[in-house]
């Protein structure tokens, strides 16, 4: 079982606490509208599926219902870093 | 009662509590403080189970967690029966009624093994993969057979009456295991004040030493046990958790551990306390201090019972004061091995050899084993077994351990145990659960945890340091270094001087060579539990099974419930050797939780029964009980389903309820509708990208249905929201949906839109919801209440505030069945008093309560749409024929929008939102029913849709149904053939959705 910080509760807490909500940093296009079936059908549709190092976006559901984001390697299980909604991750290289 | 084979008193049993206990029927005795096993090898009992596949005879052969044989069942009623029970961890209790459980018609007489010959030879590796490649009708023939055959017990036919617990538990150092290792380390890291947690499954610490005359500080290590015990107990900051097993290691350092707190007692004098409890452990740090396991050497017949590991022996001699038999040979290939025939020897009179497969073992030893008067042959190694039902004598040879050889002719030694010892293999189990394969460490021919682990510490016989001394010193080591880890001080621990008697100088022999080839010989298992031999592990290899995963699935080598603790390391080699690879090269299988198998109680734990899950009540909760309503689940909600007069049926207590709410007046609780507070200057901009309709003009005093979709263009749920005032709106959701929705909201406003200022908030539970719907219900509500309820003031789709009754209310005329209604909502401490308020006034309208499959059918007469009942997923609102709630020209492209332009949303042919007629007007088809155009030829057919509601409506007259069909708006007036069982076909003719009142003029009156 994982433990999470919250970085708006700014506590430790236990997995079930919180609900997966899949890959962080998706944007909506600006222009839905202007997409192509093609575009629209990557962001609704295609996902990141690392071995090692992945964003992905939590939701603190019996806690502070916020979304945040999480650094975790989908190997190890090790979470490196979790951060507000809206933020950067710190010392992030492997980002794109 | 004799107890034939008790020839002493064990240092673990109390010979002056005597306990019977029965097995098989039969009334047997024991000591407190024996297993079962130690008990039943007492009474001279060889054979406790049939083997799985050939029916053959199994005695006991560990005396520890990792038996493979002695699987029994175990209870006295039919509520209290515990299937799979290893005998050699259950401890004796007085009245103990346990039996084997295979063999027919009985363990010692099986009809099976005179047929096990040909049975197993009809099930060869990979069985259930070459039946199942027959067609259906042979895999049912076989899975009949297989299922009588199989069966380590049964399921208890009556529900469990014991209470299991959890427990939360966190500690800056976990040590599983208290054994030397253990406890060294818990010792050392004791006088730290750290939180320090050990678990051990045994039911008093020590581990090995426990049946060891090996010496601490000058003195049995026993007495350093039991030292130790007492510093550990004392200490506040120590918790030692006896008969407790470490099951299972999850990420974070999290562990779960199963503690028996009263298995080792008879049922009923424990009524009250928690029979197992699972300790949910948040570690810090943890040691693993686990120990290894004896490992059986691989010779022919070398199941039958009586032969057993030698450390086994050794601990029912010392432990429990059992010798089975008389004439011991020991096969071994270490030095441990010659511990039981000293053992043996000490205990009394008898005859024991060693037959070491080394050339030249270690002189000292043999001089020690020698002036006991064991008998040593070296260079030799046991080939055989003679006997079924017991061992009668060993056959041996002479062996060449340069070249793995056998040597020279083979002769009988007489003997009625062998014990073997094969060399030692790390209990790694936990080491492994998050992934971490163990490593081959080929100095002590044994896997050991991966060094990868960062989070895990592991010392003693798990870490391949076999030895008491250093155990004692790696065990303090580790406790300092995981002291360190947490910041704690470490202190320095003394060192201490053991005697030992035994080193453990090996070599390595795992499957020993017979005359004839391993498929011709007689068996020589591995896997005593699923009957795997070598001779299968070489068939899988030869089939072309190279990695020992699939050797694994295959042969089901280590699938039992002990998950081939015995097994595996043997198994590895055997298929190494058949490959012609290391035992590196070819690595072990995972080992995945839980370590034993866990009891459902335990998982369970108090969640059970009334506990399973919470239940959501109305505040009118009472006065449906109290008025006989049938209630339905609506998620956690319990929701009346309809209010039976007398003994009348749901479908005549629906009919009343129908014509009720369409002739006069009806009161419905719908307070389980989800209610979302929307508040923000915002608020209504946010309304408008989240929902498919316009929103910028609602006014204040009014109400608009709102579709919401998800970005696919899908309709994912609906419900009318009311503007309130200029930033405040209450959003209604389906009541199954309002938690999702609130998410949805949320979801939205913190990624993409944070810029909107806008907060949402549920307030379900804040409110009581009435509704009166009817044509009589403002006759029934206008005396009632302050608000002017004239069409001029109040029309459909406004609200409004006032009193009801004399509470402060908002009233909404909406409408969920077409009538004219009034939904009334009043802070939900006041619920049940309006309602009640609302039935004395209603006496003269004949006012009549419904439930929620009276509403259903109210609301499918009008055609309106339940999300997730008349859609799932894949309907857009197009399909729905509810384009009218999509805005063409809204500024900000709404959520759904794009989605539903893509190419498949607009294409032709999409499945549409009917209504249905059955050409049999009393018939009502079942929902779910495929739909076809024509009735097809032959199958499979092509469906064009199905049903997605169906009723009977009393006041139409007749039956109709709401349904997906393809291009259904293009085909009003078609007649469909509906599948409604095998070769059973109903007409029915397409037409609009809208059964009643298509024109709506009575919900606008």
């Amino acid at each position: 079982m994982l433990r999470i910080h919250c970085p708006y509760c700014q506590e430790l807490r236990d997995e079930p606490e919180f609900h997966y909500c899949g890959e962080a940093h998706l944007a909506r296009p600006e222009d839905p509208a202007g997409c192509s079936d093609t575009e629209w059908g990557t962001y609704l549709y295609f996902r990141r599926n690392p071995r090692g190092r992945h964003h992905e976006m939590w939701y603190h559901a019996a806690g502070c219902r916020r979304f945040f984001n999480v650094v975790r390697d989908t190997v190890t299980y090790n979470i490196e870093q979790t951060y507000a909604m809206g933020a950067q991750p710190a010392h992030d290289e492997a980002h794109e | 009662m004799k107890q034939v084979n008790r020839i002493a008193e064990g240092r673990l049993i109390d010979p002056n509590e005597p306990m019977t206990f029965t097995f098989n029927g039969r009334t047997l005795q024991g000591f407190r403080g024996d297993t079962l096993a130690s008990a039943l090898l007492a009474n001279g009992i060889k054979i406790v189970g049939r083997s799985f596949k050939y029916g053959r005879p199994r005695g006991i052969i560990a005396a520890g967690v990792e038996e493979p044989n002695a699987i029994l069942q175990v209870g006295a009623t039919p509520s209290t029966q515990v299937p799979n029970v290893r005998a050699t961890e259950q401890a004796l209790y007085e009245g103990l009624v346990c039996r084997t459980t295979n063999g027919w018609p009985s363990v010692e007489w099986d009809a099976m093994a005179l047929i096990g010959k040909l049975v197993g030879k009809m099930m060869p590796p990979g069985f259930y993969y070459k039946t199942m490649m027959y067609s259906q009708p042979v895999w049912h023939a076989a899975e009949r057979v297989i299922r009588k055959m199989a069966g380590l017990g049964f399921a208890p036919t009556e529900p469990d009456p014991e209470i299991y617990d959890k427990i939360n538990r966190h500690c800056d150092l976990l040590i599983i295991g208290a054994g030397p290792t253990g406890l060294a380390a818990a010792l050392t890291a004791q006088p730290s004040g750290a939180r320090i947690i050990i678990v051990d499954e045994n039911p008093t610490p020590g581990g090995w030493l426990r049946f060891s005359d090996d010496q601490i500080d000058g003195a049995p290590a026993l007495a350093w046990v039991q030292a130790a015990r007492q510093t550990l107990s004392a200490a506040s900051n120590v918790e030692l958790l006896l008969k407790t097993t470490a099951t299972g290691l999850h990420d974070g350092n999290f562990i779960t551990a199963i503690e028996r707190c009263r298995d080792h007692l008879e049922p009923t004098v424990t009524q009250g306390l928690a029979r197992q409890r699972m300790h949910r452990i948040r570690a810090r740090e943890v040691l693993l201090a686990t120990g290894a396991h004896e490992r059986p050497l691989v010779y022919a017949n070398n199941d039958v019972p009586g032969c057993m590991l030698a450390g086994a022996v050794s601990a029912y001699l010392k432990g429990y004061g059992v010798r089975p038999g008389n004439n011991l040979v020991v096969a071994t290939n270490n030095d441990a091995g010659y511990q039981a025939a000293i053992d043996w020897l000490a205990a009394g009179s008898g005859n024991a050899t060693v037959v070491d497969a080394r050339k030249a073992p270690t002189p000292s030893l043999i001089t020690r084993a020698e002036s006991a008067g064991v008998v040593v042959i070296a260079a030799a190694v046991v080939v055989d077994v003679v006997g079924s039902a017991g061992v009668k004598a060993a056959v041996i040879c002479n062996y060449d351990a340069q070249d793995d050889a056998r040597l020279g002719p083979m002769r009988k030694l007489a003997a009625d145990i062998i014990a073997s010892s094969g060399g030692y293999s790390p209990v790694v189990h936990l080491s492994a659960h998050l992934g971490h394969r163990p490593v081959w460490r080929e100095d002590i021919q044994g896997f050991v945890p991966n060094p990868g682990h960062e989070r895990l510490l592991f010392a003693g016989a798990v870490a391949g340091d076999f030895a008491l001394s250093q155990s004692l010193e790696q065990g303090a080591l580790s406790a300092q270094q995981a002291l360190t880890r947490v910041g704690n001080d470490a202190p320095a621990s003394p060192a201490r001087s053991c005697r030992e008697s035994i080193e453990f100088a090996l070599q390595g022999l795992y499957l020993v060579p017979h005359p004839l080839s391993t498929a011709k010989a007689p068996p020589q298992f591995v896997d005593f539990q699923l009957d795997v031999s070598a001779a299968a592990i070489e068939i899988a290899i030869r089939e072309g099974f190279e990695s020992v995963e699939h050797v694994k699935r295959y042969t089901a080598l280590g699938f039992g419930t002990d998950q081939g603790k015995l097994s595996n390391v043997n198994g590895v080699a055997i298929a190494a050797k058949a490959l012609g690879q290391s035992m590196k090269e070819t690595g072990t299988t995972m080992f995945r939780p839980n370590y034993t198998p866990a009891s459902f109680g335990v998982m369970a734990g108090r969640d059970v029964g009334e506990f399973f899950e919470p239940k959501r009540y109305t505040a009118m909760q009472s006065w449906h009980e109290a008025k006989g309503a049938a209630f339905e689940d609506v998620g956690q909600w319990k929701r009346p389903w309809y209010f039976p007069q007398g003994d009348e049926t749901l479908d005549a207590a629906v009919r009343r309820e129908c014509l009720a709410v369409r002739q006069g007046v009806g009161i419905l609780d719908a307070s389980t509708l989800g209610k979302i507070d929307i508040q923000g200057p915002d608020a209504r901009e946010f309304l408008n990208r989240i929902y498919t309709n316009a929103w910028l003009k609602l006014a204040p005093g009014k109400c608009r249905y709102g579709l919401m979709c998800g970005e696919d263009g899908m309709v994912m749920d609906d419900g009318v929201t009311a503007c309130l005032a200029p930033n405040h709106f209450l959003m209604t959701t389906t009541t199954g949906g309002a938690a999702r929705v609130l998410q949805w909201l949320e979801l939205w406003h913190q990624t993409e839109w944070p810029e909107l200022k806008v907060f949402f908030n549920s307030v379900t539970d804040h409110w009581a919801t009435i509704t009166l719907s009817g044509p009589e219900s403002r006759a029934l509500l206008a005396p009632l209440t302050d608000i002017d309820l004239s069409p001029s003031n109040f029309a459909f789709m406004d609200w409004r505030a006032g009193l009801v009754c004399g509470l402060p209310a908002r009233v909404f005329r909406i409408s969920f069945t077409g009538e004219l209604t009034y939904e009334i909502n009043v802070n939900a401490n006041y619920g049940l008093a309006l309602w009640q308020a609302l039935m004395d006034a209603g006496a003269d309208f004949a006012l009549t309560p419904y439930g929620t499959e009276t509403m259903h059918v109210l609301r499918a007469e009008k055609g309106f749409v339940i999300v997730g009942q008349d859609t799932d997923g894949s309907v857009s609102p197009e399909d729905l024929g509810m384009g009218w709630a999509v805005a063409k020209r809204k500024k900000f492209s709404f959520v759904g929008q794009r989605g539903m332009m893509r190419a498949d949303c607009l294409r032709p042919q999409r499945k549409q939102f009917v209504g249905l007629s059955p050409l049999k007007p009393s018939y009502v088809l079942p929902e779910g029913s495929q739909i076809v155009f024509a009735r097809p030829q032959s199958l499979p057919a092509d469906m064009v849709g199905h049903v997605t509601s169906s009723y009977d409506s009393p006041i139409l007259g007749h039956s109709f149904a709401l349904a997906l069909v393809q291009g259904g708006l293009d085909r009003l007036g078609e007649i469909v053939e509906v599948s409604v069982g095998p070769d059973r076909w109903e007409k029915a003719e397409i037409r609009s959705p809208v059964f009643y009142d298509p024109e709506g003029a009575r919900q606008h009156v």
